[in-house]
């Protein structure tokens, strides 16, 4: 079958990646509405959810829009969310990890807002003004989740024994998804050198250093990089994805499925 | 159960106003937590631009039961409002 957009099917993978990391996280932060460790907890969480959900629709409606240009009138941002199978997804691995205790939750939140931010920042210089604008905007709110997931990170490592204990299993635990964040493939190069993306490879050496910092602050030991999951072209990235991703998605879109072209 | 967060009443400066005026309540374990909250409980919908947190333990209130003595006495003289002095014409904006 003939790509419908072959000029853009870079430009348009490396948008529906940006989108999907903040649909598929805030989806899994979603998760936790009305279970929260206390009430002003559930709030605070779930309002991260909420940013993400809001950027991940902006990303979304600059993919209909390029997707527009070959392919009128394009999917708009519900069907992209809500009509696309796992395959279809593009978000890192990290994201989709369930979300286990509340340290597992801080955990994958701190991993992720860390390299979000030196992304976002990265991409507000982007030669792309649209990718340009919206991390610009987004930069801003993830500015705040850094701050609060760090924070999280340093009480719930130097808390109680039992604290400890779980935020250094959930770090050692979600380590093995962080090496695919700074990997870069066939679809980032040509972005790269066109000055569209940014270079992903360049984020991990402040990324180490500045998680680095929170982890001994929080009395937590730092990994050593062993094995990474979804290296080599074969990730999220790719539309490969963990065994929960299916199951994440199937309540995600059931009603969108069920219930064609439902309003409220 | 000590293990409780305490409680803080969290005042908030709107767009408008130069004054801190009370919101509500939450509970924090400490008060860089407590104004966190405050942010995503309190101003989600652009209400502040300034938060102000306190132990709720710290606040002294006056006892309901004290009301007549403390603010009746003040009904029956007019002479503390300042309604009796004649203005001179060329006074403007009082």
């Amino acid at each position: 079958m003939a790509d419908p957009i072959p000029d853009d099917r870079q430009l348009f993978d490396y948008v529906l990646r940006l989108a999907d990391n903040g649909v598929v996280l805030a989806q899994r932060l979603g998760e936790w509405v009305g279970k929260g460790p206390a009430l002003e907890e559930d709030i605070a969480l779930t309002n991260v959810g909420l940013d993400l959900l809001g950027q991940g629709r902006m990303w979304l409606a600059y993919a209909r829009e390029i997707e527009a240009r070959h392919a009128p009138p394009g999917r708009d941002e519900d069907d992209l969310a809500f009509l696309r199978d796992s395959g279809e997804f593009r978000n890192l691995l990290l994201v989709e990890q369930p979300n286990g205790n509340y340290a597992d939750t801080m955990a994958r939140q701190f991993l992720f807002d860390q390299w979000h931010a030196l992304l976002l920042r990265a991409l507000s210089g982007s030669k792309d003004g649209r990718i340009a604008a919206i991390a610009a905007k987004a930069g801003k709110e993830v500015r705040y989740h850094v701050e609060r997931s760090a924070d999280w990170v340093v009480r719930l490592g130097d808390g109680t024994g039992l604290s400890h204990r779980r935020m250094q299993d959930a770090i050692d635990a979600l380590w093995m998804y962080t090496g695919e964040m700074f990997a870069v493939d066939a679809v980032e190069r040509q972005l790269i050198a066109a000055g569209v993306a940014a270079d992903a490879a360049a984020l991990r050496e402040p990324w180490r250093s500045s998680v680095a910092a929170v982890l001994a602050e929080a009395t937590l030991a730092t990994p050593a990089d062993g094995w990474m999951q979804g290296m080599n072209g074969r990730g999220g990235k790719q539309g490969l994805h963990t065994e929960h991703f299916g199951h994440m998605l199937a309540e995600m879109q059931i009603l969108a499925r069920s219930y064609p072209g439902a309003r409220w | 159960m000590s293990s409780e967060w305490p409680l803080w009443e969290i005042f908030i400066r709107s767009q408008h106003g130069l004054a801190h005026k009370h919101v509500g309540s939450l509970h924090a374990p400490d008060a860089e937590m407590a104004i966190r909250s405050a942010r995503d409980v309190y101003t989600r919908r652009n209400e502040g631009v300034s938060i102000w947190v306190a132990r709720s333990a710290d606040i002294h209130a006056s006892s309901p039961g004290d009301k007549e003595a403390l603010f009746e006495p003040s009904n029956d003289k007019v002479y503390r409002h300042p309604t009796f002095f004649p203005m001179p014409e060329e006074v403007k904006h009082i």
